[in-house]
Formats: C-alpha cells, structure tokens, sequence
C-alpha cells in the first residue's frame, strides 16, 4: 500500500536503513569532490557478434575470448546470454559492462518471472528486451555514462511467429536487418552474411531461408575468416539458436584452420633461415 | 558540422607529450537523405531507408519518415538515435495535447513545439535535421525545415541530410525556378504550385540520381502524401499514374479524421 510521507529531513525510514541513502538535493553538505567518474574507456573487451536468421529461427554466434587491450587475457568466457524463453543477447565491448547488464536483466526477469506465476502477466517478449535496452543505452550515452557495447539481440517472437534480430549499442543507435554483426564482423563477416542469406531468399528476403545446417556452415566460416582476421579473436566459439523451442546454446567448438600456407612465406626482413 | 569540430590547435598552444586523452563522443551519422516539397493542397515528403555509419551499411531499411498527425509528417536526418528519440518525444507531447485540449495539434504548432523541444537541449543538442510537412489550418501544403538548434522557417521546398548538396540546387531550380526565364508574356512563375505528378516525378528524381552519386543513400525510398480534404485523389490512384515498381498505400485516420488523406509510396533504389 501507500507509504506514508516521511518527515524531510528524517535520518531513517520506514525499514531503518542506515545510513539513509542520500539523494543529492541542492543543499546536500557532503557532496561529491570534484566531476563524477565514468567508463571512458572500455577495459576487457569482447569482440565481434555475428547474428543471422534462418528457417524457423536466428543464430548467434560470439567466440569465449575477453582481450585486455592485445592481452588474450580471459579464453573462456561466454559472451552469449540467454533471457528467459525466448531472448538471446550476444555482447561486445566491455565486459565488466557486460556483467553488469546481466546483472540487471536478470533482476528484471526475476521479477517479471515472479509477476507471471501469480497473474496472467505476459512475459517480455524479445521486442520488449530489444526496446529497454535501447532506452538504457541511449540514456546512458546521454549522461555521458556510455554502457560500453554493442548488442546483438535474438529472439522468437511467439505472438507474430517469428524471428527476431536486432543491435544496440553505446550510442543508443538501433537498427535490425536479417543479417547483423558487430566490430571486425561488421566488415569482415556482414559481407559474406548477407550474400548467403540473399543467395536463397533474394534481396527481399521474400524468398526460402536459409536452412539450420546452412546457417551453422556460414557462422562456422565467418567465425574462421574473423579468426584468421581479427587479432583479437579466438578460434573457440559458440552458436546459440533461438526457435519457437526456446535458446539453445552450443559447448564452445573450433574452426579447422588451414596454415601450410605460412611455411613457404617469408617476410621482408633479413633471411635467416 | 562546423559546430562540434575540434578547431585545430594553434601550433604553440599545442601540450607536448601528454597522454593522449580519448573523450566519449556521444554522437555519429547515420547517412541518408530526406526532402519534403508543398504544393498548393498537397504535401510531399521522403527519405530514403539506407542507414550507414562510415563505410558500412548498418541496414536497408530504418524508418526516417514518421507520421505524426492526419494533417502532419515528419522526416528526421542526421544522428539515427537522436533521430528515433526526439520523434518518440514528439509523439508524447503530442498525445498530451490531444488529452488537454481534445483534438489534434495543428501543423504551424507542431512547427513551434519542435522549435522549443530543438532549443531546449540547444547545450546538448539534438544532432537531427528535422523537415516537417503537411496541411496547414488553411487547406494549404505546407513545409517547415529546422537546424538542429531550433531555428526554423516555413518555405516551398526543403532538402537535407547527405545529399542536400546534391538535391536543393536541382529543388532550387525546379521549384523555385532560378535560373529560369518565363516566355515572353507568359505569366511569371510562382513556386509551390506544381501539380502532384510533377512533384512526384522530381522527388523520385532527385533521390535516383542522388543514390547514384552519394554513397549513403540508397536502398529504398518512402514518399509520403497529405493531401488536403475534398481533393481529389485522381492524380495519385488513377490508372497508370505511378511509376513501375511503386508501392502505394493509404495510412487510415490516426483518430476521428478530418478529412485530410495520408498515402504512403514505396520504391527500391540501387543497393551499391
């Protein structure tokens, strides 16, 4: 019910929490010593996400490294985050951020959990998820906080019966598109993306989709192309699948990578042997 | 935008060796172009759906064109987030208005409000070209152009984004007729009374050949029309009168209506 007013300047409240958390009001005595600090930089970074839609669903893809600058520093973290049912995020960036995020959401569905058990309380749907976490991130830009990512979100859409595909990141900007990817993928995946997904469903995507094993055979060589590419990349990565089954997220796996080719190579410097 | 450049640093104010400090810009561009042309009871606004940050495309279709109103329609360009943002505000101040006041804002208030919403965050600015169009209280096609900032004007024709230096010059010449000489003792010209298939022809036109020699923009393109109450539509539904490859439908009353029609035209651009 509703609480009852407390006094202005009370030094509890009604759980007696102490100390009070105190709200800069104006007149506050011991305010902050000098500008607030924020993420400037990101630190332990993830990098790229590689998102695709396919017959009956979306495919994620994300590898386990998180880099500290050109330090391979972490090679066995899951960037690919499951939210309830049917929502998936695959996160770049910062990966304190990142924890951070999860964090958070996971709080939310909790408490949206908790709400459906007892009321017909629909749960969040990918598009909910995609539009808070546009929200969040562009007003964290806007207080020049920036929540250092870029998102991929993928989902099933149990309401329209279909696949959901979307980016987000620390700017707020937003777009989505039948093919997406993040980073180094941006430039090195999308590309090979987009010609297999408009190889069978034609540039209005009105045509077949591509099938799941086709989908995994594209990933798996996007993944390797970034691997070969992208020096802070790793060569273990996973694909999550969302479908109206729900997400399923593969054991991390490898790309067979070919290097013969490096025996006969030599460089510019002095030929030593 | 000379607005937010970093003005090179004179040589002699220049620090020696210190630590390269790297700020969180909050903004970037997204690209593409829009354009909106009055004409006497009908208005015409497009955009293109292409969405780009450098080199890349980000996707082929991300809505810049936004309905706000039966008589209103909106075109954003510039930064995409700042963009999606300053429409959804538009929008709530404009369901506010309607609760209070039981009908819908009129065009030249929408105009002021998007003024003081611009200039508003005039120190931290809404990054965004607004173009606003539509039908007046007087039946009459109307187009408003902003700056960032709030600074606004009610004119015949308007381009920005990308290709504005691509496209206003070909609008200057073609609606406002410069550089044109009427016939001898033949009436003089007056800008903003073009009949709906020549606007079209020059909208569609201006957007082709931009997408031709601007690499932003492309991909798709949306043409919406207000076309005032009691007009006829003859010029846009009849036999024949669009061109091939459009896509034409009509967007019903947002509310009770008032007459005015809202149709939205869809054609593809070149992809490359």
């Amino acid at each position: 019910m509703w609480k009852q007013p407390s006094p202005a300047n009370s030094s509890f409240n009604e759980f007696n929490t102490f100390p009070l958390p105190q709200t800069q009001r104006g007149q506050s005595s011991h305010a902050h010593h000098g500008p607030v600090g924020h993420t400037q930089q990101p630190l332990v970074t993830g990098t790229s996400v590689l998102g695709l839609k396919y017959e009956g669903g979306v495919m994620i893809a994300a590898d386990n490294l998180a880099s500290y600058g050109s330090l391979a520093r972490f090679r066995d973290i899951q960037r690919l985050h499951p939210l309830g049912k049917h929502t998936l995020l695959g996160v770049a960036g910062d990966m304190s951020d990142f924890q951070w995020l999860k964090k958070e959401l996971d709080a939310l569905l909790r408490e949206e959990d908790a709400l459906a058990l007892t009321d017909s309380h629909p749960s969040l749907s990918p598009k909910n998820i995609y539009e808070l976490l546009s929200n969040l991130f562009y007003a964290r830009r806007s207080k020049m906080n920036p929540v250092w990512n870029a998102v991929l979100v993928g989902g099933w859409d149990k309401v329209k019966q279909e696949s959901f595909l979307a980016y987000v990141d620390l700017l707020g900007t937003t777009y989505t598109a039948p093919t997406l990817a993040t980073g180094f993928g941006a430039h090195l995946a999308q590309p090979l993306l987009r010609e297999a997904y408009e190889a069978k469903a034609g540039i209005d995507g009105n045509g077949p989709l591509l099938t799941k094993e086709e989908a995994e055979k594209v990933l798996e060589d996007c993944m390797k192309v970034l691997f070969y590419r992208d020096a802070r990349s790793l060569n273990k990565y996973q694909i999550a699948t969302i479908t109206s089954e729900g997400v399923s997220i593969s054991d991390s796996k490898s790309a067979d990578t070919y290097w013969k080719f490096a025996e006969g190579l030599r460089g510019y410097g002095a030929q030593t042997q | 935008m000379a607005l937010y450049h970093n003005a090179p640093m004179a040589h002699s104010q220049e620090p020696t060796a210190a630590p390269i400090e790297h700020r969180f810009n909050p903004y970037s561009d997204n690209g593409g172009s829009i354009l909106a042309i009055s004409g006497k009871d009908f208005s015409v606004i497009a955009g293109d759906t292409r969405q780009s940050e450098g080199y890349n495309i980000q996707t082929r279709y991300a809505r810049k064109v936004w309905q706000l109103t039966d008589k209103a329609v909106l075109a954003t360009n510039g930064f995409a987030a700042d963009g999606n943002n300053f429409v959804k505000r538009v929008k709530q101040r404009l369901e506010w208005y309607e609760h209070a006041h039981h009908k819908p804002m009129g065009l030249k208030s929408i105009a002021r409000m998007i003024q003081t919403m611009l200039y508003g965050k005039r120190f931290f600015p809404y990054y965004v070209y607004n173009i606003l169009g539509g039908i007046e209280e007087d039946g009459s096609g109307a187009v408003y152009s902003f700056d960032p900032v709030g600074s606004y004007e009610r004119e015949a024709c308007r381009a920005a984004g990308a290709a504005q230096s691509l496209i206003q010059p070909f609008l200057d010449n073609q609606i406002y007729f410069k550089n044109q000489q009427p016939e001898p003792g033949s009436q003089p010209f007056i800008p903003g009374n073009l009949p709906l298939a020549t606007v079209l022809s020059l909208v569609v036109d201006s957007f082709t050949s931009a997408t031709e020699r601007h690499i932003e923009v492309g991909d798709g393109m949306e043409i919406y029309i207000v076309m005032n109450k009691g007009r006829t539509t003859d010029d846009l539904l009849g036999e024949g009168k669009l061109q091939k490859g459009m896509q034409i439908e009509e967007l019903g009353a947002l509310g009770e209506g008032s007459g005015e029609r809202t149709f939205l035209v869809r054609q593809a651009l070149k992809r490359d």
